[in-house]
């Protein structure tokens, strides 16, 4: 099946029929319902918390956040703000009459709230439309480092962000959740339904700091098919043992990068990568 | 959208990241509508510390809405006072008035029309419908 990824960018493709489209298929209601559910179940909101919805849509899941825990909402309702770049979805969601405040606002442009503002944050099916540039001055990289950073700071110290998407292929995935974690995130991925077509992939991030369960690996502790990709530290531990760039280490480890590329490489002696006098 | 949000809003353009004048938007020709919805106590207590409270009174005074007290209440300001619980019994929480009116303030007033404007740069954000367009020309990211 085609990706709509591939075809045209979201703001274009989710037209007036598309959105209507998609809003009311029976198919797509459940299995949003289904993911926002499961991602909900990640954050584990304990109390009525402000949560921001990423990609939101028509409000598929913020029609969910809404309800009450009697209607299946863990710790609800909680009050959300939802953006999306697309008019028409969001005019289905005005039609809707949804509880959140709604934005019409490109993710990949950064999020435009002050730091500490929310308690959690949800998408569902949208991150991987950010792995897309629609003109020549923006990038991929740029949109998804801009995203999570600017996530990384409206979420609040102990927060937690669950990002449901379709990665179109590994590179895709682990390009997502590299720039999570140079956002600052922990992260995790998550696969329900691994190697089948259904194959629901879930980015679980968390911020350092508060009431926490430590960090990422609380969340997913005792869960199957999880792969912990980076821990906060882990990454300041390993550049502190890196060889300092212009040393005699660096040198001679070039020159043996060199010789096994099959180049000619002067050979090395006790003069290699001493400073010259100073030549009167 | 709520008042509520228009705390948290600052300017998305990212020159204006830095200065503390991009927060809060000063909101110009404003069409306000009350939308009524349940009282929430549990989030207006989670909610609360996280306001900022000297903005929420310059805006509401540009709004033009009754003048707020000086200092924010506290969490215990929102609960009416409490009957003595008996033991292993839990009391459900009444709101107080504070409660009531901070509701009305933050989650029933919204603005439904008008523009959002910038303190630093003078971007103007408009809002239709009660959804602000936050969409930036490509040299302003």
């Amino acid at each position: 099946m085609s990706r709509p990824e591939d075809t045209l960018p979201p703001d274009l493709f989710y037209n007036d029929t598309e959105s209507r489209k998609y809003t009311t298929s029976s198919r797509i209601q459940r299995i949003q319902s289904d993911m926002t559910h499961r991602a909900l179940s990640l954050l584990s909101l304990a109390s009525p918390s402000l949560i921001l919805d990423i990609g939101c849509g028509s409000g598929l899941s913020g029609e969910i956040l809404s309800q009450t825990p009697q209607y299946g909402t863990p710790g609800g309702p909680h009050v959300w703000i939802g953006l999306d770049i697309s008019a028409s979805m969001l005019g289905v969601a005005l039609e809707k009459d949804v509880d959140g405040d709604l934005f019409l606002a490109d993710a990949g442009q950064g999020v435009p709230f002050r730091p500490g503002t929310f308690d959690a944050a949800i998408s569902i099916s949208a991150i991987q439309w950010l792995c897309n540039a629609e003109t020549s001055e923006d990038s991929p990289a740029g949109r998804l480092s801009r995203f999570f950073g600017g996530l990384y700071a409206s979420l609040r110290r102990g927060g937690r962000a669950v990002c449901q998407f379709y990665p179109k292929n590994e590179t895709q995935k682990k390009m997502v959740a590299q720039a999570a974690i140079k956002a600052g995130f922990g992260a995790g991925l998550l696969e329900d339904d691994e190697g089948t077509k259904n194959a629901k992939t879930y980015l679980v991030l968390t911020v350092g700091g508060g009431d926490l369960d430590g960090d990422i690996t609380g969340v997913v502790r005792g869960m199957d098919s999880v792969h912990v990709m980076a821990r906060p530290g882990a990454k300041a531990a390993k550049r502190g043992g890196d060889i300092v760039k212009g040393s005699r280490g660096w040198i001679l480890k070039k020159k043996e990068q060199m010789e096994r590329k099959g180049k000619v490489v002067k050979p090395s002696s006790k003069y290699t990568g001493r400073k010259r006098r100073v030549q009167f | 959208m709520k008042l509520l949000t228009l705390n948290f809003l600052t300017c998305a353009i990212k020159a204006c990241k830095s200065s503390p004048a991009s927060f809060p938007l000063h909101p110009r020709d404003v069409e306000l509508e009350i939308v009524e919805s349940d009282i929430n106590l549990p989030f207006l207590k989670n909610i609360l510390p996280r306001l900022m409270w000297a903005e929420l009174r310059t805006i509401a005074a540009e709004l033009g809405l009754p003048e707020l007290p000086e200092t924010a209440p506290t969490r215990d300001h929102l609960v009416e006072g409490k009957e003595e619980a008996k033991e292993g019994e839990e009391v459900d929480e009444v709101p107080s008035q504070t409660a009531r009116d901070l509701h009305r303030v933050l989650l029933e007033t919204t603005v439904k029309e008008g523009k959002l404007v910038c303190g630093n740069c003078a971007h103007e954000y408009k809002v239709m419908e009660g959804v602000p367009n936050f969409l930036l020309p490509g040299h302003l990211v």
